[in-house]
């Protein structure tokens, strides 16, 4: 067993919202700095820069778990994190086939596609920013069914967060956990969001930009980098734990 | 009926600086979900909403909107006023909630739908 720090939750320039300055080498550098083992990489509704961020990631032999923040009808997001690359393309079908609407770069930011190299290689003209037509429900079962774990993202922001914007965490949603942002204490969510009981809490970055970069991180004690076993440590199963920084 | 009239009329309060208030307002669309107003809202209308963060201002833009209107005494975060500032997006805030401030604009003319 072994001990993996984790910022499961960095955008890229792909994200409208996210610095240009995030492209792979910058990430993997700062990831390096920060003394992170493992980095998820999740764009707002986006997987494109996936790719070239592992590659990067390879030289320096980090693993990069390949992501989503997806957002859904209710406007809440929710973190997507798979392990294996098919599985995340079937994800990324689904959004697409969910997402309406046309990026406007001046309003909501340029969505920049690059290659391991840094150089820019396209644009995506997808409206991001946006809401998928998928219900909370239905995003949750559509990444357990492909295996991924789903995490709700920041709770305690009013924004976008399933407490602000829901105000609960509705009954059976299956979550595998919930995100507490920088913003917050870990050690007090709990009391600050009861609804937030019963669920393990991660808390990761959530960068923007560079310097961002494992402000936050959660600790997992585990064989291997694979969903499964994350799981496992967010239910303290099999031996495997999680505990996240302040 | 423009911005700055209806700003006198319901006492609202400025919050956005150098933001043009003459802009004849068309019309009012109240909603909580960025994604509804932009699939709803028309351009030159005002939008009533309580959200405060600063992909509210994206959306003004986008949609061409007269303004937006923060219910509940709500106020914008710093970086939505910077925006707000930059886009030169007019941002007001009142005390009241939506469906009182909804229904005194009704009062004032503004209808919420320009196509039937």
């Amino acid at each position: 067993m072994k001990e993996f720090r984790a910022d499961l939750h960095i955008h890229t320039c792909l994200s409208p919202c996210g610095s240009l300055a995030m492209v792979p080498g910058v990430i993997v550098e700062e990831t390096l700095r920060k003394g992170l083992d493992v980095i998820g990489i999740c764009d707002h509704n986006a997987t494109e820069n996936v790719i070239a961020v592992r590659k990067a990631a390879e030289k320096e032999k980090i693993p990069v778990l390949g992501g989503m923040e997806i957002t859904s009808q209710e406007e809440v997001h929710i973190l997507a994190l798979f392990d294996n690359d098919e599985s995340l393309s079937e994800m990324q079908r689904i959004v697409y086939e969910n997402l309406p609407g046309t990026n406007d770069e001046r309003a909501f930011g340029e969505q920049v596609i690059v290659n391991e190299e840094d150089r820019v290689v396209g644009l995506n003209d997808r409206l991001l920013i946006g809401a998928t037509r998928l219900s909370l429900e239905a995003i949750v079962e559509a990444i357990h069914s492909l295996g991924g774990l789903a995490i709700a993202s920041h709770i305690d922001r009013e924004s976008f967060g399933i407490v602000g914007q829901l105000g609960f965490v509705p009954e059976g949603l299956a979550l595998d956990a919930l995100e507490v942002s920088p913003r917050s204490s870990v050690a007090n969510a709990h009391a600050a969001f009861p609804q937030a009981s019963g669920f393990p809490l991660v808390t990761f970055s959530d960068a923007h930009y560079p310097e961002d970069i494992g402000n936050r991180w959660t600790g997992f004690l585990i064989e291997d980098i694979r969903t499964v076993e994350m799981k496992w440590a967010l239910q303290a199963q099999q031996g495997r734990r999680a505990f996240v920084s302040e | 009926m423009t911005l700055d009239e209806i700003v006198r009329e319901l006492n609202l309060s400025v919050r956005s600086c150098g933001a043009d208030l003459s802009r004849d307002v068309l019309g009012a669309y109240a909603s909580d979900l960025l994604s509804d107003v932009m699939a709803h809202a028309e351009k030159g209308f005002l939008w009533i909403t309580l959200q405060i963060h600063q992909n509210i201002v994206a959306v003004a833009v986008l949609k061409d909107l007269a303004g937006i209107v923060i219910v509940n005494n709500r106020e914008p975060d710093a970086g939505t006023l910077s925006k707000a500032d930059e886009e030169r997006v007019p941002i007001v805030v009142t005390d009241l909630p939506t469906f009182e401030i909804a229904g005194r604009l009704y009062q004032l003319g503004l209808r919420g739908q320009v196509r039937c």
